[in-house]
């Protein structure tokens, strides 16, 4: 039997450790197997549009990029440092170090996403597992605002629908049902037509009173009756149940997670079900966690003088206020609300980013890195909260995010 | 992809079988199946009034000839890589069943379906259920895709 050499892959929150190469001595990733269409878009980032040391806008030494970017940090008084989910844990304790150390305020992607929902798992309030569990006894899956065809597209084939598990031998032919509540037809939808439920945006709640209903045997007063009663008795039946709640059913309900948590404790008393979340970059959960364990808290924490964390503003005022931001394993001015954005654009932005972005275009500051996950090794917390370490795939001479910070760190 | 209905709505519809088949529907089936080549029905290349029938049928079968020997054909444009196909397929199940049983992908090569550049590809043929005479119309890899990227003739 010959020994085989897999790769990971970091181009989303799944981290699939099963990826070959075929030639992977000559440093090519060409051919590369089992790596999905989102994957091979990672990997051949690899390639394209590499950034190299700036500072405003004409080429510098990477050392003369590091001192600027000290200098910006040390004399900031209200500093912010925004990104962290597409960084390794390695690289997120040594900026959360930094955070403490100038009294920066922090914040990532998932406080407009699913911070709410991480918070509560996090804290245990909601029931978690693992995604190996969702593979070896799950029987009832719940795509609520989810489409995993487009976002993890391994999802559906490594774990919640399709591979048997140890308790779940028949798998998606007898054993396993998959249910997709969203607004539109998606591609995850097209696999079950019969147990899709179509919900507008905002109706996330109604959908979830209606549940409630059923479950108590009263007639719901949303959606198609028949089919509300159908989910019910699928929900009745069904032994091991995982939901899994993207960002269109998190944004809608928002301020009514109370509602979400009864849901579940009323899931319960009927049979087992958890809920698994679906972060977005690889290691957004990793971010969560640590700065969990730290401040407990999940979402936008800021850092007083002496280290502490404090109670602080929403990301909108800390932004205006801010004085110098460090962005780092993410592109605000791509992912944001325009406002936002605009608001990102107008102060001074250190970037620390492997590839051009529009970030890294209007910052002062830029300092390219190595791509986290390809090119460095490390350790990043899947979606589920599964830690995983792995080796580099590629060779580089770039920095890693955590050699980066450490030297801002120290010149400052 | 093309139907037998659609074909035979094109064919001289005579019945005149000179292509060796009883019926003009037998010829549309065979041709589907790729049995038949469109050149064995004689009338429809020697009479003036089938002409724009016969630029029509050729355009629809044009597809057909990239089809595998099962009558699998690959839209690598719409494949998202998801695996699911992979997955689903007994025979890969029954080529690596502690790997891609349990949803990991393939490391040998006795596998018929494979996801390689972030899209599904073919190989092994000769294993696949749809082989030969003795068929069975599995569609595990079909009926699995989320975006209709593979499809059988």
């Amino acid at each position: 039997m010959t020994e085989f050499n897999y790769k990971t892959c970091t181009g989303c929150s799944l981290i699939c450790e099963d990826i070959l190469f075929p030639d992977a001595g000559s440093g090519s990733v060409s051919q590369a197997r089992n790596l999905c269409r989102k994957g091979q878009a990672h990997y051949q980032a690899l390639f394209s549009e590499r950034t190299g040391p700036l500072v405003e806008g004409s080429e510098v030494s990477l050392d003369q990029a590091i001192e600027r970017a000290a200098e910006i940090l040390r004399n900031a008084s209200a500093p912010v440092i925004y990104g962290w989910s597409n960084c390794t844990l390695e690289a997120q304790e040594v900026g959360l170090a930094l955070a403490a150390k100038i009294g920066a305020f922090v914040d990532d992607p998932s406080s407009y996403c699913e911070g709410q929902l991480m918070e509560r798992i996090l804290s245990g309030k909601i029931p978690s597992c693992t995604l190996d569990d969702v593979r070896n006894f799950a029987d009832t899956s719940i795509f609520w605002g989810s489409d995993p065809s487009s976002t993890q597209p391994r999802h559906l084939s490594r774990f919640s629908y399709f591979p048997r598990g140890e308790k779940r031998q028949k798998s998606y032919e007898e054993e396993r049902t998959c249910i997709v509540v969203d607004v539109r037809e998606s591609p995850t939808a097209r696999l079950c037509p019969n147990t899709t439920y179509r919900v507008l945006p905002g109706e996330d709640l109604q959908f979830l009173e209606a549940i409630l209903a059923v479950l108590e045997g009263k007639i719901p007063k949303f959606g198609d009756k028949k089919k509300m009663i159908e989910l019910g008795s699928i929900i009745k039946k069904t032994e091991y149940g995982v939901i899994f709640p993207g960002p269109l059913m998190l944004v809608s309900l928002q301020d009514q997670m109370d509602r979400f948590e009864e849901l579940l404790r009323r899931l319960n008393e009927i049979t087992t079900f958890k809920v698994v979340p679906m972060t977005g970059q690889y290691n957004s959960r990793g971010y969560s966690q640590l700065l969990f364990d730290r401040t407990g808290r999940v979402k936008g924490v800021k850092f007083t003088a002496s280290g502490e964390a404090a109670e602080a503003p929403s990301l909108v005022e800390a932004v205006k206020g801010a004085d110098a931001i460090l962005v780092l394993g993410s592109d605000p001015l791509l992912d944001l609300p325009l406002g936002l954005a605009r608001s990102f654009a107008a102060a001074p932005i250190i970037a620390i980013d492997p590839r051009r972005s529009l970030t890294a275009d209007v910052a002062r500051v830029v300092i390219p890195s190595a791509i986290s996950g390809l090119e460095t090794g490390g350790t990043a917390l899947r979606t589920d909260g599964v830690r995983v370490t792995f080796e580099p795939s590629m060779k580089t001479n770039q920095l890693a995010d955590e050699q980066i910070l450490t030297r801002i760190m120290e010149a400052i | 992809m093309v139907s037998a209905m659609e074909i035979y709505m094109l064919l001289p519809k005579t019945n005149c079988k000179k292509c060796g088949l009883p019926t003009c529907m037998a010829f549309a089936v065979g041709l589907l199946g790729r049995e038949k080549k469109l050149e064995e029905c004689t009338p429809l290349f020697e009479e003036k009034k089938y002409e724009a029938k016969l630029a029509k049928l050729k355009e629809i079968v044009a597809p057909l000839e990239s089809a595998s020997e099962t009558g699998l054909v690959i839209h690598p444009e719409k494949c998202f890589g998801c695996g699911n196909c992979v997955i689903a397929c007994p025979v890969n199940v029954a080529a690596e069943p502690t790997r891609v049983g349990a949803g990991l992908g393939p490391e040998g090569d006795r596998v018929i379906l494979r996801v390689e550049d972030g899209v599904v590809v073919a190989n092994n043929l000769q294993e696949c259920k749809r082989f030969g005479p003795n068929k069975i119309l599995c569609n595990a890899c079909t009926a699995t895709c989320p975006s209709k990227a593979i499809e059988f003739v």
